[in-house]
């Protein structure tokens, strides 16, 4: 099995747990739910990391995955944030006697 | 480097990893266990981060250390600066940021493994998807934070011959895809870049403002494929699943925010019924004519403080007066009269899914209190006194009882069954989709005019000035 045909198996599979969790995510929680899954693609970043870190990368690729790492990280810290922000809101209150 | 982790230590560390952002997921099925969803997912992707720094091919630390850190800065500030009415605008800003940095890192790719003289045609055919699917999310994002953000008119731009155009162009990107992946042709990859990020503008601006949340929606899909397609070209697992998920959710919402609608997602795409300011003039003219109640403060505040139950219809006027801190007080006021006070939620109200939850949350308002449409409609017709707060269409009769009306199906709050109902409307203007209310005519119905939250913090006023 080649290496694209085994991360087309990792693909399809990933895909049904996402369909599955998902589906379990109460509304209320949607635009929480938004903020997370935009902070979790931030993980472009690995992919940023990889360009820019190579010991042979040149001047144009480095120039690339540099951008590429400032804005990846943007997304993971704010993204992360954000979405802590806004769950601390959900705290149970303590009714009004 | 003293450590270098194996290629299998960072193999297993992403898939713990990737199990952790499972989790992430998993913890958003209630408020309770939320926070520690979001703890989960900031492991994984310390975890994640932390192999890729010391696995063998990552050498040099310079340019990353300056552009994370800097990156890192600004996501805190923005993230600790932003209001949370803004979060359609920031989400999408974010959005628009994997978009680019799937691109970049895609030709980059193709730069560094050109240099090691390790191309082949299915490695440029995957560069090309991210690539495009990147560039697509770029732009799209960019227009609908200019929507959102107000720098351009949320109404659909529309013109004849335009789908033809997008296939057009979509159609032409896709060859110079299939020509790069067979050539390595920089030509044709600069072309196609372009291309999609042209198509990435004219797929968005048909689409009506006031579908934002499907749009939102797709856009964070479309995040999660980009993110995917740079895992199959870096032969990246975590990236894979890690996209897989976030398409899917993306892929989910837009789904039950098109079925909120009763709405296909090829109706919005490429359908954009939208905010048309003439049809808004001739639909408040004939509100005029027809003679549409209006009432004052005081009445309201008459009704409401001997009501069992009061249920407040908040839609995305809420969010531009800034009412939900208004609400809240007016809801504490309530309850120590004795009265219930509830909050019944659309799913599509606001601009993007869930909007109003938050708006609410940040108010401090239970979210016990906070209900969805099929869990508030029986408690309607039970209810003394409803309160719309800047919404429409969502609680329109119309899209019961008139089969001519474009947003017939569309479930609706059954706010009409309520004993009275308040609007409180800046205007007669109509709701997003052009359509006249029908609710606004019906005996139990009156209209407050003036802003959402100068008319509520006058209830509040009156309910704490006017004590028995």
């Amino acid at each position: 099995m080649s290496e694209s045909i085994l991360a087309l198996y990792v693909f399809v599979l990933a895909c049904f747990i996402g369909y599955y969790v998902i589906w379990g995510v109460t509304p209320s929680l949607h635009t929480p739910l938004v903020a997370l899954t935009n902070a979790i693609s931030g993980i472009v970043l690995v992919g940023a990391l990889l360009v820019t870190g190579l010991e042979e990368a040149g001047f144009a690729a480095s120039a690339l995955g540099f951008i590429a790492v400032l804005l990846a990280s943007i997304n993971v810290f704010g993204g992360f944030l954000v979405t802590h922000r806004m769950l601390s809101m959900f705290k149970k209150k303590q009714k009004k006697g | 480097m003293a450590l270098t982790l194996s290629p299998t230590t960072q193999a297993l560390a992403y898939l713990a990893s990737a199990i952790l952002f499972i989790f992430a997921l998993k913890g958003l099925t209630h408020p309770a266990t939320a926070r520690r969803g979001n703890l989960f997912g900031i492991l994984g992707m310390l975890i994640a981060i932390g192999a890729t720094l010391a696995g063998a091919e990552v050498q040099g630390y310079w340019l990353i250390g300056i552009a994370g850190g800097l990156g890192a800065v600004i996501g805190i500030v923005v993230a600790l600066r932003i209001q949370m009415t803004a979060m359609p605008q920031l989400v999408a800003a974010l959005h628009s940021f994997v978009g680019m940095a799937a691109v970049l890192v895609a030709i980059g790719t193709f730069i560094n493994r050109g240099a090691a003289g390790t191309l082949n045609g299915v490695l440029m055919g995957e560069l090309a998807a991210g690539i495009v699917i990147g560039a697509i999310t770029f732009t799209g994002s960019v227009i609908a934070f200019a929507k959102l953000q107000g720098l351009m008119s949320g109404a659909p731009i529309k013109f004849t011959g335009q789908h033809a155009l997008n296939a057009l162009i979509a159609v032409t990107t896709i060859a110079l895809a299939v020509h790069f992946a067979s050539s390595g042709s920089w030509v044709s990859l600069v072309l196609m870049t372009l291309l999609a990020f042209v198509l990435g503008g004219t797929l968005i601006i048909p689409i009506g403002g006031a579908d934002m949340p499907v749009i939102i929606s797709m856009l964070n899909s479309y995040s999660g494929w980009a993110a995917a397609a740079t895992g199959f070209t870096l032969h990246n697992n975590l990236l894979i699943i890690v996209g897989a998920l976030v398409g899917f959710s993306g892929a989910i919402l837009s789904y039950i925010m098109c079925r909120a609608m009763n709405r296909s997602i090829i109706n919005v795409v490429f359908g954009g019924f939208g905010t048309d300011s003439s049809g808004g003039d001739s639909a408040g003219a004939v509100a005029a004519e027809k003679g549409v109640k209006s009432a004052s403060v005081e009445e309201a505040v008459y009704w409401m403080e001997d009501a069992g139950k009061v249920i407040v219809v908040p839609g995305y006027g809420m969010a531009v007066a800034q009412a939900q801190h208004a609400l809240k007080e007016m809801m504490e006021l309530l309850q120590a009269r004795g009265v219930e006070v509830k909050f019944a939620i659309h799913p599509v109200a606001g601009r993007m899914p869930g909007h109003m939850n938050v708006l609410l949350a940040e108010a401090d308002i239970p979210y016990d209190n906070v209900l969805e449409m099929d869990e508030i409609n029986p408690e309607f017709p039970g209810t003394e006194v409803v309160l719309v707060v800047g919404a429409n269409d969502v609680v329109n009769p119309a899209a019961k009882e008139d089969p001519t009306s474009p947003i017939y199906g569309m479930p609706i709050l059954e706010a009409g069954k309520a004993r009275q109902v308040y609007f409180l409307k800046r205007s007669m203007r109509p709701g997003y989709s052009g359509v006249d209310n029908l609710l606004f005519y019906q005996d139990n119905t009156s209209l407050i005019f003036g802003d959402a939250k100068d008319t509520i913090e006058g209830i509040a006023s009156a309910l704490k000035g006017g004590g028995h």
